[in-house]
């Protein structure tokens, strides 16, 4: 096996032994949120609201969104926490006093945070069966679309982390930037409910993409054309590689 | 390729962002199997050059050459040749020794078997063997410094830097940890010590370098510094409470409490006109010691002196 290959997995077996280690924080957080979620909107407030598509009850229509958020702040907090972590614990140093290319450190920490967004989204799957009768319509769209997110947002999560200075400077992002997008990408409504121009504001959105795609995937059920949601999942995964590659390249945030 | 030199320093310059000039065009040679001490003050540029050879600080321009490769154009290359034991901590704290060892070979490419039998070898020569599993939080200061000697070990580097190992370290564990680093270089490992004890610099290094204000000022063997030690300072231990001193045209008498002298003369000077002397005073000296070390002495007239320069 090449040096690099052995390098690769070596970071992210490590990433793996860290969400692993502190388990209450990285995996238990997200089934107790959306098993609340669930009673909360899917049971209580869902039973009320009907069918969103025929034969499509309210709680089955929020499931795939509910994974998507999952998802998304699990990649994102992963790699932001554990990166920042590595920063401020100087251990960072390790890794960038080694002979192991920048590609090779950014690929092990995305692939841990990946990793833990499809154990996360497992989890919120097995927690929806005990609420709704979901049946996989298109695998492969959606296993594809939970990998491009989770690529997306664990990538926009090491940006973040090599920018930051303070703990408070990972937590800004989610607050105050991505659960907006979440919570109005779709999640829980369709977007062709809104009138103009929020639903025109609406496909400003990246996770609107992310969350139909993966819906058509669950439900076939989508808001927005299929090869749109894919162009814009691939492309910003694109652009944050390379913006990613360029930051550790340069050592920028990393080497004085 | 016994002629290349394990280290090449080519006029290497550090300017850093907010315009403090760390590094002023450093030239230094480290002959392969060296033990070299590189020595200077607080702030010198000591730091500034161990992170530019270990790739985590970006020269401003200027390269160095590791055993011939290049760290600015083959940098991959030239991380595989050095182990680096930094001054702070840095390592998982969360994390076990055994892991940190492990995951470390890991970065250099070295397959897991190896890497644990390495892991198992250098955690038991560094006495950790049996914390290898505990958190390394639980470590005292002394094993936290002993792993990371371990952790620089994995990769089995043909270039070692150690940058203030022993700071903080107590003198039994101190000792242990040269012997080991002793025995390392004896086996082939080019050593590079920043060190504060600079006794041990002068125990243990055959050459040396002084950086001050970014500057080489001093780059020979540690035989031929000290010779340059043209004065020695004694200790007298004094058999009664010192009145006034007596005049001595060649040796300077300091009283450092009532029953301890120092005396500072020329190298080579008799002690006998000093005895004579303290005797007609009615002063009984009850035993005598050399000062500290003679590296000590130089270094610091060293660093006077060019401080008087700027």
């Amino acid at each position: 096996m090449s040096a690099n290959l052995i390098a690769l997995g070596t970071v992210t077996r490590r990433e793996v032994a860290r969400i692993l280690r502190i388990w209450t924080q990285t995996l238990l957080p997200s089934a107790i949120t959306m098993t609340l979620y669930f009673v909360i909107f899917g049971t209580m407030v869902g039973s009320r609201i009907g069918e969103m598509a025929p034969g499509v009850g309210y709680i089955d229509y929020i499931v795939p969104g509910l994974i998507m958020m999952a998802v998304i702040t699990n990649c994102y907090g992963n790699i932001s926490s554990s990166f920042f972590g590595a920063k401020f614990g100087h251990y960072v140093e390790e890794m960038l006093a080694s002979p192991m290319p920048g590609w090779v450190i950014l690929s092990g920490y995305v692939a841990g945070a990946v990793l833990r967004g499809v154990m996360v989204s497992i989890i919120v799957l097995i927690i929806s069966l005990f609420f709704t009768d979901i049946h996989l319509h298109h695998p492969l769209i959606t296993l594809v679309t939970v990998l491009l997110t989770a690529v997306v947002f664990s990538l926009a999560g090491f940006v973040n982390a090599v920018f930051a200075r303070k703990f408070d400077d990972i937590a800004l992002v989610p607050t105050f930037v991505l659960a907006p997008l979440t919570y109005l990408g779709g999640v829980f409504y369709s977007v062709n409910a809104l009138g103009t121009p929020w639903r025109e504001i609406s496909y400003a959105n990246p996770v609107l993409y992310m969350v139909n795609a993966f819906r058509y995937g669950l439900l076939d059920l989508t808001d927005v054309s299929l090869s749109v949601a894919f162009a814009v999942m691939a492309g910003l995964a694109v652009v944050l590689a390379a913006v990613s590659l360029y930051i550790l390249e340069r050592g920028i945030g990393l080497r004085a | 390729m016994m002629n290349v030199p394990a280290l090449d320093v080519i006029e290497l310059k550090k300017t850093y962002a907010n315009g403090v000039e760390a590094l002023k065009g450093i030239s230094l040679t480290v002959a392969q199997g060296d033990f070299f001490a590189l020595l200077g003050p607080n702030g010198a540029g000591k730091s500034t050059l161990i992170g530019i050879l270990s790739s985590l600080v970006n020269a401003s321009s200027g390269d160095a050459r590791i055993f011939g490769v290049s760290i600015r154009s083959q940098r991959s290359t030239a991380m595989r040749l050095i182990g680096l034991v930094p001054q702070e901590l840095n390592f998982n704290q969360f994390e076990k020794p055994f892991d940190i060892c492990v995951n470390q070979a890991g970065f250099y490419g070295i397959p897991r078997a190896e890497a644990a039998r390495r892991a198992e070898k250098y955690l038991k020569q560094l006495v950790l063997w049996d914390k290898a599993h505990d958190s390394a939080r639980a470590l005292s200061g002394g094993m936290k410094r002993r792993l990371m000697i371990a952790r620089a070990m994995m990769s089995e580097p043909r270039l070692l830097i150690l940058d203030e190992p022993t700071a903080g370290v107590d003198i039994e564990i101190r000792r242990s940890m040269w012997k080991f680093i002793s025995a390392i270089n004896a086996a082939g490992t080019t050593v590079i010590l920043t060190t504060h004890y600079l006794e041990e610099a002068e125990q243990l290094c055959r050459n040396i370098a002084i950086i001050d204000h970014g500057r080489i000022i001093e780059n020979t063997s540690m035989r031929r510094l000290l010779a340059k030690l043209d004065v020695e300072t004694f200790v007298l231990d004094l058999a009664d409470p010192v009145g006034a001193l007596p005049e001595l045209p060649s040796v300077q008498l300091r009283c450092i409490d009532e029953l301890t002298l120092e005396a500072e003369m020329a190298r080579g000077h008799d002690l006998n006109s000093l005895f004579a002397a303290l005797s007609a005073a009615g002063i009984t000296v009850r035993s005598m010691r050399n000062k500290a070390n003679r590296l000590e002495e130089l270094f610091v007239r060293l660093i006077e002196r060019d401080e008087a320069a700027a």
